[in-house]
């Protein structure tokens, strides 16, 4: 056992670490250290396709489809190196979701079109699974695809799409037979949102911001051909898309951001008459973080590693999912315990000369971001799922 | 031993439900705190009418002297009903300051407005380097020709932006001790900035310059010790409201999922779900219980049990309000991440509780500090 990294691998970081220095944007790196979310569309795609020039759009795509040809550890530290450097996280829904399904069921067309432009931020995309009776039970999804000679027509209501007030497609599961099992009958749809018929609508967060939205289609009209794969097939296709990309899912780079923002604060601080980081109470606190955090980085590897070697998917993904998303949850209510009262400002409200113990660039908006990670152990299969599928697939009790 | 409450004082906290539920939807509460003031004024009126208002003013003074029980009562379902008129900052807290150390002439002055609720008072103390606690204040009080001149910056005062009155604590130069000045909120070098708060109150950072007041605007001379009284009071009260958020929240948690299925069934009927309320109705139980600990405390004269007590208590509670609000948000699901339920509206009360009237950390500091120094 050897868990140093390579010199390759060494010298990948160094490179990694020129490039962000060189490309990536002041002001873009400012509006992602403070956590100012006013132009995010304009700081992810701009950042998507600086990346794209440099050959790196897509790291984890094979090299044919305009991917790097990185090995997983590669890709591991490249998002770890992006996300310490405080670069814009880049859009999952087109690269990492949407593009693997179009490039293992997709027809060539749709891989010709699609994945370019994808690649080169043409294209903004969002995802279509939950709808109001379907969360957790994603299978029971009700919305309607009729076929009508070469098109669909598509009836039916989504909710909590993230970011679709600014996107161009949405890959959407749809129901396409109701006869059989609920699985069965389920179909992998790429819609185009400029379509007739189609309405998206804000949901308002509990921090105030938006993110989500509910997207309402009536009777529109969708090609035949922008179906993926097989119709009723759309199922097994949903599920190899959560099994795939698992390399980031631990959040490794933003966890240790976020440790690092926190240690930053306690320093800042000052309690009575020393700094909050002195205090042995609450730098246990951080050490008890920064262990786990310690811990998951070489669980994850090891999940990396053995990926490299046999690709198939596992359940292990569902440990990384839920510790990181804990460890996440604890570091910005940590951050949030160590502003105290100067905390309880939120949406924005944090500008008031003396009240703050620290700068805006570190405090950024801490209360929103405590307020808004409650989602992290929500979506994307919540931690209460995660734990059933542990419980189902590794302990088979 | 008994912990029934007597017919008057279920009455009271049923009527303050009714009140608030009759004050209109969620919506229209929603609709108020986007507002430029932040609250209704008509509920603000509606709860004078009901007499609550007058609660903390004595008998004497024409009020209803109502104890600390009865207050736990009332902020207990102004936590339930996600109130956003200043009633803890105005009706206990300025109030009960007021109560204990205005002369006669102030009491006449002031006390019949806040029971009708034409006047809003609120208490200026908290300071960026007090933070609210029985500490010395940076404010200073200079005598000046005829009366006094006030320098400093108040941080974080709740409902300070509705307020005409402002009770501010000062140090008198060169004295020990603290003293406390009624200043007209229109009082020229009196500056607010306003902001809008985590539980949706308004509140403001406040600053002095060269303020000047005349000689009454002193109110009662040395007041570290009513201080103490009331910045404990009010942290019952306060403790009750968190109480009435928790409770709300796991009523919310335990009816969504008796309501939400999936996978053909209540979400309520997975195991792993109902291990999660039935730690979150523990926690509950427990915060409920300090809560009747810190009312029946909340007037104690003995000042170190006092504060031993309310120290527990919000220590206690703060950690229930941690544990409850995140769980709610959780099991409703993404449901639970909207501004349209309430949950979250309780989530964001109870996170803004835990960083109100001293940290969980500072409380426990102060216990475990009582706990070394004891010799016994
Ligand atoms: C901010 C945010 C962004 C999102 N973005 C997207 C997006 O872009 N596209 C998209 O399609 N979806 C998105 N989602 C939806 C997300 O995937 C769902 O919220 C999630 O699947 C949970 O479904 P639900 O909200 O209906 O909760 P429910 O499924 O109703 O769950 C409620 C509670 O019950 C628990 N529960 C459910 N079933 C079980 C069980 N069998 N055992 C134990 N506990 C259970 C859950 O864990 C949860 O605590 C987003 C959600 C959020 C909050």
């Amino acid at each position: 056992m050897n868990l140093s990294l390579s010199p390759a691998d060494l010298a990948f970081v160094d490179q990694v670490r020129q490039f962000l220095a060189d490309k990536l944007p002041a002001e873009i790196r400012q509006r992602v250290a403070n956590r100012d979310e006013s132009q995010l569309k304009h700081d992810i795609v701009a950042w998507q396709k600086i990346l794209h020039q440099q050959g790196w759009g897509a790291p984890a795509w094979p090299v044919e489809f305009g991917g790097t040809g990185w090995s997983k550890v590669q890709q591991y530290l490249f998002e770890t190196e992006c996300a310490l450097a405080d670069a814009p996280l880049q859009l999952a829904f087109g690269l990492k979701m949407v593009a693997p399904v179009i490039m293992r069921f997709g027809s060539p067309a749709q891989q010709q079109y699609f994945l370019p432009r994808i690649l080169a931020a043409e294209d903004w995309w969002c995802q279509g699974y939950s709808e109001p009776g379907s969360g957790s039970d994603l299978a029971s999804l009700k919305t309607q695809a009729v076929r009508d000679g070469d098109e669909y027509v598509v009836t039916g209501q989504k909710v909590w799409n993230t970011l679709g007030q600014h996107a161009d497609w949405i890959f959407c599961l749809v129901r396409t037979d109701n006869s059989g099992k609920p699985q069965r009958g389920i179909s992998f749809l790429l819609i185009d949102m400029h379509s007739p018929g189609i309405t998206v609508r804000p949901t308002r967060l509990l921090d105030g911001g938006h993110e989500v939205n509910e997207v309402w289609f009536d009777q529109v009209r969708v090609p035949v051909s922008n179906r993926v794969g097989e119709e009723n097939h759309g199922w097994t296709y949903a599920k190899f898309l959560l099994g795939h990309e698992r390399t980031n899912i631990a959040g490794i780079g933003a966890n240790k951001r976020e440790l690092n923002r926190l240690k930053s604060i306690a320093r800042a601080c000052r309690q009575n008459d020393h700094r909050l980081i002195d205090d042995p109470v609450f730098a246990s606190k951080i050490a008890q973080v920064e262990i786990e955090l310690m811990a998951l980085e070489i669980t994850n590897l090891r999940v990396i590693e053995a990926d490299e070697r046999k690709q198939a998917p596992g359940p292990e993904a569902s440990i990384l999912k839920i510790k990181g998303t804990e460890i996440m949850q604890r570091l910005s209510e940590l951050q949030v315990e160590a502003l105290g009262p100067a905390a309880l400002l939120s949406n924005g409200e944090s500008r008031i000369a003396g009240l703050q113990p620290v700068s805006d660039e570190l405090a950024a908006n801490a209360t929103d971001f405590y307020l808004n990670q409650r989602k992290v152990s929500i979506y994307g299969g919540s931690n209460e799922i995660q734990r059933n599928i542990i419980a189902q697939m590794i302990l088979q009790v | 031993m008994n912990f029934d409450f007597s017919d008057e004082q279920q009455m009271l906290q049923e009527s303050t439900r009714r009140v608030l539920a009759a004050a209109g939807d969620f919506e229209q509460r929603n609709a108020q705190r986007d507002h430029a003031l932040g609250y209704s004024t008509q509920l603000w009126r509606e709860l004078a009418d009901l007499g609550l208002l007058a609660l903390n003013i004595p008998e004497a003074d024409g009020g209803i002297g109502a104890g600390a029980v009865d207050n736990m009562l009332v902020c207990e379902a102004m936590g339930e009903g996600l109130v956003l008129e200043p009633f803890h900052a105005s009706a206990v807290e300025a109030t009960s300051l007021l109560a204990r150390l205005a002369d006669e002439q102030q009491r006449q002055r002031w006390l019949p407005a806040l029971a009708s609720g034409e006047l809003i008072a609120v208490l200026a103390h908290a300071e960026s380097s007090n933070g609210g606690a029985l500490e010395p204040t940076q404010t200073r009080a200079r005598p000046s020709a005829d009366g006094w001149q006030l320098d400093g910056h108040k941080s974080m005062i709740y409902h300070a932006p509705s307020a005409a009155l402002l009770l501010v604590s000062a140090q008198i130069e060169g004295a020990p001790g603290l003293a406390l000045f009624a200043v007209p909120a229109d009082a020229a070098g009196l500056s607010l900035t306003p902001v809008a708060t985590l539980d949706a109150q308004r509140a403001a950072d406040v600053v002095l310059r060269g303020v000047q007041v005349g000689a009454d605007a002193r109110i009662g001379s040395e007041i570290s010790k009513a201080l103490s009284e009331v910045l404990d009071f009010s942290l019952a009260a306060l403790c009750a409201d968190a109480f009435g958020a928790i409770q709300s929240a796991l009523n919310a948690t335990i009816e969504y999922s008796r309501e939400r299925k999936q996978f053909g069934q209540p979400i309520g009927r997975f195991q792993a779900l109902q291990h999660r309320m039935a730690d979150m109705l523990i926690h509950a139980e427990q915060a409920r219980s300090m809560c009747y600990l810190a009312a029946s405390h909340g007037d104690d004269p003995d000042p170190a049990q006092r504060r031993r007590i309310l120290s527990a208590a919000k220590a206690l509670i703060g950690q229930a309000a941690r544990k409850v609000g995140q769980e709610a948000v959780q099991l409703h699901g993404g449901m639970g991440m909207t501004d349209e339920l309430k949950v979250s509206h309780y989530f964001r009360r109870l996170t803004a509780f835990e960083l109100r009237g001293g940290s969980t950390a500072s409380h426990l500091q102060r216990l475990a500090t009582d706990i070394s120094n004891d010799r016994s």
